[in-house]
């Protein structure tokens, strides 16, 4: 029996390291299929709207591609507008939304006194709970007769007036438009990004901020020197998912944008998007003219995967310069 | 407390006359949160000297040093009050030059803190707030500093990499190295070593030793040795307030206070 022992102990090892090893198997494989369900749901839905849309794109792709036309009534199908619109809108956006998040974060991270920082961290977090139907239906009802009253008519009046840069705030006071639909979208991708960002800006270690200060730095340059670069690639990340969210936003688009296949070069004027031409459009849409709403949600993924790869080029880029 | 204050004040015994005092400490009091934390300091730091102050965790010695440069305005509900007299001004006084107080005053943390750029632009950081220089000059004043804090032949090939990739005591020597890049006439080192196997620690002692020819150095430290072995005057404290402050050697050897001896002798803290 003594001499057993030994003998049944290492069989026990043996027997228990035999089931640990079978375990981490079935839980790699889990974890594998998770991750390759992702995959596989893009790639369904990337290639799904590929087909579907195969008679516009395949037949005569490059005349979708490049032309502004858009006649249900013809068959005459130009994804360009659309493209505009998207691209133009979800800018507007990120060029007001951005700075904006960046003031929020900073100011809750760094200045504001404790007892404010919970109520408008909050805040900002209902603001993202909204839905978007909301938005649609304050832009269409509060914001754009605000914007046609008081915002448009000086913006031609002054902005419009300058040669050049003026054709791009110039026209009639619709309060519809491009510049409206980026408004709006801005409030919407807002709570987005200055959430991710006052998360990471709490990461930022004291001290690394204490010896920014014990040089004689300002506020001001403590953020812009250590807090961002510390931060950046989860600012970044930050912005790109709200820029995401705004290159795909339906719903309060739609309402606000005015859905005219023209492009012109004033942002107070009409526009369409990619997602809101497909809202608008879908139910009526029948043969060719439904290929070519499929079309459009093909490019949307292009369009989207084209952003993200411009972000990760970008990271790498600033990685690169600061000798990594 | 007073009158114990009022004996700790000047350092006497085996001090030679003609130093010249650096920092003047009047009646210190410090209050975090409504919390009494340093109770009537008072202490003469001698100018290009290094003075040590010990004691055991929580006695007030870090905030004490975080009060020389200032660094606790940038955190709310702290609140100095008496006098910090660095060559003849109070820089507790609101109308002195934050800018100013720090380009005199230099501050190297308990643990390394590269910020995230490279190596250089972590020295070069800090001149260019205070300087406008040319690209020579700056590369000048960055290997004058890196040479300072005993670095310079250890990064001086990889000056464009990131700080981040250097060791521990790289590391340290490199927050050093940004501290004396600004020509500070006083460095804080607030447990400079604390994060640092004793290679690398020896380096810094050594280091501190070179520096005190040009800078006066007040020096945090939990660690007896490194008190006795780097320091010309070492201030005791215990719960926020002054015991003792006199010559390393006398303070180690024949201290007048009883707490004093206990804590050196290692009875208690």
């Amino acid at each position: 029996m003594q001499a057993n022992r030994p003998e049944t102990a290492a069989r026990d090892i043996e027997h228990r390291s035999r089931k640990d090893a079978r375990h981490d198997r079935i839980f790699r494989g889990i974890l594998r299929f998770c991750a390759l369900l992702v995959l596989a749901a893009l790639l369904g839905a990337a290639l799904s709207t590929l087909w579907g849309g195969r008679e516009v794109l395949f037949k005569d792709g490059f005349h979708f591609l490049t032309s502004d036309a858009w006649n249900p009534v013809t068959d005459n199908y130009g994804a360009l507008a659309p493209i505009y619109g998207t691209l133009v809108t979800s800018i507007i956006a990120i060029v007001l939304a951005v700075p904006v998040s960046f003031g929020i974060a900073l100011f809750l991270t760094e200045l504001a006194p404790g007892w404010l920082r919970g109520p408008v961290a909050t805040a900002i977090e209902l603001l993202a709970a909204i839905p978007s139907i909301i938005y649609g239906m304050w832009g269409l009802f509060i914001f754009v007769p605000f914007m046609a009253d008081h915002v448009e008519p000086h913006l031609a009046d002054t902005l419009g007036k300058i040669p050049f840069i003026g054709a791009v705030f110039d026209g009639p006071p619709l309060g519809l438009g491009i510049l409206t639909a980026g408004i709006v979208l801005a409030v919407m991708i807002l709570p987005f990004i200055s959430s991710v960002m006052r998360e990471v800006f709490q990461t930022v270690p004291s001290r690394l901020k204490e010896s920014a200060y014990a040089l004689g730095s300002t506020t001001w340059e403590v953020v812009w020197d250590i807090v961002l670069p510390y931060t950046r690639s989860a600012v970044i990340g930050g912005i790109f998912l709200g820029l995401g969210r705004a290159l795909g936003e339906t719903m309060a688009v739609t309402f606000v944008l005015g859905n005219s296949y023209n492009i012109t070069a004033s942002l107070l004027m009409p526009g369409t998007s990619i997602s809101s031409s497909i809202a608008n459009e879908f139910n009526e849409a029948v043969g060719l003219h439904r290929s070519a709403l499929i079309a459009l949600g093909f490019l949307l993924f292009v369009v989207t995967f084209i952003v993200l790869l411009i972000a990760r080029l970008m990271l790498r880029q600033l990685a690169k310069r600061e000798g990594k | 407390m007073t009158n114990l204050a009022a004996a700790a004040q000047t350092p006497s015994d085996t001090a030679s006359v003609n130093e010249r005092t650096k920092i003047k400490v009047r009646d210190l009091d410090f209050y975090y949160n409504g919390f009494h934390a340093l109770k009537g300091i008072n202490m003469d730091i001698p100018e290009k000297k290094v003075t040590a102050i010990i004691g055991p965790s929580g006695c007030g010695k870090s905030t004490l040093l975080r009060i020389f440069n200032r660094i606790y305005a940038m955190y709310p509900k702290l609140e100095a009050q008496g006098e910090v007299v660095l060559d003849g001004e109070n820089v507790l006084d609101k109308s002195y030059s934050m800018n100013r107080l720090r380009s005199k005053v230099g501050m190297v943390f308990q643990k390394p803190v590269p910020f995230p750029m490279t190596i250089f632009e972590n020295v070069a950081y800090g001149i260019r707030h205070h300087e406008k220089l040319k690209r020579k000059a700056m590369e000048a004043r960055v290997e004058e500093a890196l040479r300072g804090a005993a670095l310079w032949d250890e990064v001086k090939d990889k000056l464009g990499q990131s700080a981040l990739g250097l060791s521990g005591g790289q590391q340290q020597r490199l927050c050093i190295a940004r501290g004396i890049a600004l020509k500070p006439e006083v460095l804080l080192l607030d447990e400079p070593t604390s994060a640092l196997d004793p290679i690398a620690t020896g380096r810094i002692e050594q280091l501190v030793e070179e520096l005190k020819k040009e800078y006066t150095i007040v020096m945090v430290t939990h660690n007896m040795q490194q008190a006795a072995r780097v320091s010309d005057y070492t201030a005791f404290m215990y719960l926020g307030e002054l015991v003792e402050f006199g010559v390393t050697e006398k303070i180690f050897t024949k201290p007048d206070k009883k707490q004093t001896e206990d804590y050196i002798t290692g009875r208690f803290g």
